[in-house]
């Protein structure tokens, strides 16, 4: 066990843990950020996408030593006094969840192509958010948000 | 079928086990703890009410309350149920029906949902039944409160309640433009109302709040990722657990070496018999510990994937089976007919994959167990804690937050035994999460199935003669609804080699290929359209209408595939839902299909709501395009060979088509659940389309399950 210094959406965390243990388990069980979740541990479903310096990163294969330095972002920081960004307003204007366990994972996804890419085309988006799986089938939905959080000229996903 | 018989035989394909018990709870006593108000009630579903006493495998069927609805002081609404939302949107159409009946606000509404404590005791939310059995009764419910709203206000006004008006959460006499809300009409009240037996109901064509596209009502909170669902639970002091699981099915423990789990520092092994757990105070130090046991087992030789088909054809060891539907004389018109078939169909296990693992987290205050966990039957999960631990029901409580989604999968409550188990060994809280593989291996499987379908028809294209024999997929929708006057259509159960059990639409999924594919095979042998010879032996204008309005959006008829598609019909019915789709497939020299468009018809009664039920359809499209192309358990000698995401695939971004959904609201018809039958005309379309496309039949579900068609050659296109 050692002590790790993280910054999780614009804080200075303190978090006692083992240097290989997972971002994932680190922010879950140790910081009590549930939002990224638990979908195989093995980086095929996306549903622990956090961002590491803006990059979409699954964290159940980040460890523990190494999100050290790096501005984490998890959903629970996306909401800035009770606003939300584009791509979250445009997932809740499109309904684009069913049971909304992969949601966290895609708006994050998202997030993280819209900065990169403000105006994606649709290959663009199915490439980028093919490593997140939504059981339930809501991507034509997901899709549809996020062309929605694309639209607005200039604005983009820049939160 | 009674209604009655109708639900026992679904709850027999869900590998249900029936109630052990029934919910008794004083509700006067109940009414205290809410602070007084309204408390109205409904009796017993009518047909349990007339059926009441009758026993179901040795149990009494539930003969107490199914529902009930509260209004406080402060006009607040709370409606309980046993029912569980699991993103078929639930709490969010439910509560348009008891808004819309008690003529109040959308957002006056909280619905309590899944709590063995506090909400009426339910069978489990399953087979499509929340809206037409629970909607009906929490209409019914909303009508009689409203009915006792507005005669409490007459009493205090003196007024003939025929006059008054209750609308907006308010009673109000026209005449003294007088209004009281809801809440100044039951404070201080403690009222408890039975429901007349047939309140009235407000009709579909009347609703302004019901029928409404809605959307989540706590939407928000998904985007946020403040909603804790069952794995995101914390209690103080809780304790992470792990569980030794065999190396195969029906494997023995031949020796096992526990130290090595035992010297990694806060972690604890429970050895109690054949189970072996580890606690520790946090997941990674959990999952060190596990790694750390060596066990030996010996795994008994099993089947593997190559002998499943005949394995499941030699039928079960005990088989007690009888036609499920007869008519007429198959032999004889089988014999006379102009064109016979006969074919084969196979459908391969497939994984629920619910995004969230079973997951739970148990806590123990003295002798009584709380435990929140991911389950579509809190009731039943209650039932087998309590014989885990030999205690009264009212000694355990479970709680189900909103899941990560079910499909079926999750009927039974194994992670909520394993950490109440270790739960009790440590004496605190403890989270058990099952990871991708555990869900993979020993969670259970939707059923394989092997098919025979034989037909006969006369050139002109009229069906004569129909033999339909399902062997171990279930029973679910395996009547046709073609017009047939002699008919065989038989349910073989088998012994399966894995464990199987419910899964979102159940057989009908395996059914509907079968029939729907062997209709494709029919019409091309007699040179007919497949739409034109389904329509010419088809009369139910509900399925008329559905493939008509898929065809018709389609062009079905009036456009012709380019070179290397084709175009694909499939429809049918379950459950009061009907269904058909028209697909556009594209096959690649290399024998990849591609699928390129979807159109999918709907109808399903009355709407309850739009936007919810277009989503659950199209979701239903996406989830089939996995077990209809690629989704399969590899299996062998007891070991599952594709554990993971990784070599199970299921359909990602990529595979999703262009996908219209129809719907048709019948507004002149009741309601029906819509969670499970949007998934059945997919895979009997694909197989059609590519037929059309390519001359090649696939009758096996998956139907590419390498990504291409099985075989070499490259395909032969037909356009
Ligand atoms: S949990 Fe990290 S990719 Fe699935
Ligand atoms: S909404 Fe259920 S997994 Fe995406």
């Amino acid at each position: 066990m050692a002590d790790f210094l993280l910054q999780v959406n614009g804080e200075e965390l303190h978090v006692r843990g083992f240097a290989e243990e997972s971002l994932l388990f680190a922010l879950r069980n140790r910081l009590n950020l549930t939002g990224a979740k638990y979908g195989c541990g093995e980086g095929q479903c996306g549903a622990c996408t956090v961002l590491l310096n803006g990059k979409a990163t699954h964290s159940c294969l980040t460890p523990l030593s190494s999100a050290v330095g790096v501005q984490i972002t998890t959903i629970e920081g996306l909401e800035r006094h009770e606003v939300l960004t584009p791509v979250q307003e445009a997932f809740l204007e499109e309904g684009a969840y069913q049971c909304g366990y992969c949601t966290p994972g895609m708006i994050l996804s998202a997030t993280a192509l819209l900065r990169e890419v403000p105006h994606p085309t649709d290959e663009q988006i199915v490439e980028h958010m093919n490593g997140n799986v939504c059981r339930c089938g809501t991507y034509p939905r997901i899709m549809a948000a996020i062309r929605r959080a694309s639209a607005p000229a200039g604005k983009g996903a820049s939160q | 079928m009674s209604a009655l018989d109708e639900l026992m035989s679904e709850a027999r394909q869900q590998e249900i086990d029936p109630p052990a018990r029934g919910f008794h709870l004083d509700r006067r006593e109940f009414l205290k703890t809410l602070g007084g108000g309204l408390l109205v009630c409904v009796a017993p579903v009518r047909e349990f009410a007339q059926e009441s006493g009758r026993q179901w495998q040795g149990h009494e069927l539930p003969t107490e309350l199914n529902a009930w609805i509260h209004i406080g002081a402060d006009g607040e609404v709370k409606v309980f149920t046993g029912k569980v939302e699991v993103g078929q949107n639930i709490r969010t159409s439910l509560a348009q029906l008891v808004a819309e009946e008690l003529r109040t606000p959308f957002d006056s509404i909280a619905m309590v949902m899944g709590d063995t404590d506090l909400t009426p005791w339910d069978m489990g939310t399953f087979g499509s039944r929340t809206t037409p059995t629970m909607g009906p009764q929490l209409r019914n419910m909303a009508s009689a409160a409203r009915d006792v709203l507005v005669k409490t206000a007459a009493a205090r006004w003196n007024a003939d309640a025929s006059t008054l008006t209750a609308a907006d959460g308010k009673v109000t006499n026209p005449h003294t433009r007088e209004s009281l809300t809801y809440g100044e009409l039951t404070r201080g009240e403690e009222l408890v109302e039975n429901v007349p037996s047939d309140p009235p109901l407000t009709p579909a064509t009347d609703w302004k709040i019901a029928g409404t596209p809605l959307r989540k009502v706590n939407g928000r909170d998904f985007v946020t990722g403040k909603h804790r669902f069952p794995s995101d639970i914390v209690r103080p002091g809780m304790l992470f657990g792990k569980v030794l699981r065999p190396q195969g099915y029906h494997a023995s423990l031949v020796s096992v070496d526990t130290s090595g789990a035992e010297r990694v520092p806060t972690a604890k092994v429970v050895h109690d018999g054949d189970f072996i757990g580890v606690t520790a105070e946090d997941m990674h130090s959990a999952e060190q510990a596990l790694a750390a046991i060596h066990a030996n087992w010996t795994v008994p030789p099993q089947i593997s994937n190559s002998e499943l088909f005949a394995a499941l054809k030699k039928g079960s060891s005990s088989e007690d089976s009888r036609p499920e539907f007869a008519s007429g004389s198959v032999p004889q018109a089988y014999a006379a007919a102009e064109v016979k078939l006969d074919q084969h169909y196979t459908v391969q296990y497939i994984a629920h994959t619910p995004l969230e693992p079973r997951a739970a987290v148990a806590d123990w205050n003295g002798d009584k167990l709380t435990v929140w966990t991911g389950t579509q039957r809190p009731f039943a999960v209650r039932d087998e804690l309590c014989e885990a631990f030999h205690l009264p029901a009212k000694k355990v409580r479970v709680i189900q937050p909103d899941m990560g989604s079910g499909y079926g999968g999750k009927h039974t409550g194994e992670a909520a035994v394993e950490a109440a188990r270790l739960a009790k060994a440590s004496g605190k809280p403890v989270k058990v999460i099952w990871t991708r593989e555990e869900e993979f291996t020993w969670a259970y499987f939707r059923p394989a199935g092997f098919i025979e379908v034989r037909s006969g028809t006369r050139r002109d294209g009229t069906l004569v003669s129909w033999e339909f024999h399902n062997f171990n997929s279930g029973p679910a929708a395996i009547q046709t609804l073609y017009n047939v006057p002699n008919q065989l259509v038989q349910f073989h159960p088998a012994d399966s080699p894995l464990r199987q059990g419910s899964y979102r639409s159940l057989a009908a999924t395996a059914n509907h290929f079968a029939r729907e594919v062997h209709m494709g095979e029919i019409a091309f042998a007699l040179g007919l359209d497949s739409l034109q010879f389904r329509l010419k032996n088809l009369t139910d204008p509900r399925l008329r209408a559905v493939f008509q309005a898929a065809a018709d959006k389609f062009r079905w008829g009036r456009s012709r595939p380019e070179e290397g598609h084709g175009f694909g019909v499939a429809g049918g019915f379950d459950k009061g839902d009907y269904v058909a789709a028209c697909v556009e497939v594209e096959v690649t020299p290399e024998r990849k299909i591609k699928l390129v468009r979807v159109v999918e018809a709907w109808e399903c009664g009355a709407i309850v709501n739009p936007d919810g039920l277009r989503n659950q359809v199209m979701g239903a499209c996406v989830q089939a395009i996995g077990g209809a192309m690629f989704e399969a358990i590899q299996f062998k000698d007891g070991r599952i060979l594709n554990p993971h995401l990784a070599g199970y695939r299921v359909p990602r971004f990529s595979d999703v088509p262009e996908i219209e959904v129809i719907l048709i609201d019948r507004k002149d018809l009741p309601s029906s659940g819509a969670g499970e039958t949007g998934l059945v005309a997919l895979a009997p379309a694909i197989s059609n389309a590519v037929f059309a496309a390519t001359g090649v039949r696939l009758r096996s579900m998956p139907m590419a399950p390498l990504n291409a068609i099985p075989g070499d050659e490259p395909p032969r296109f037909q356009s």
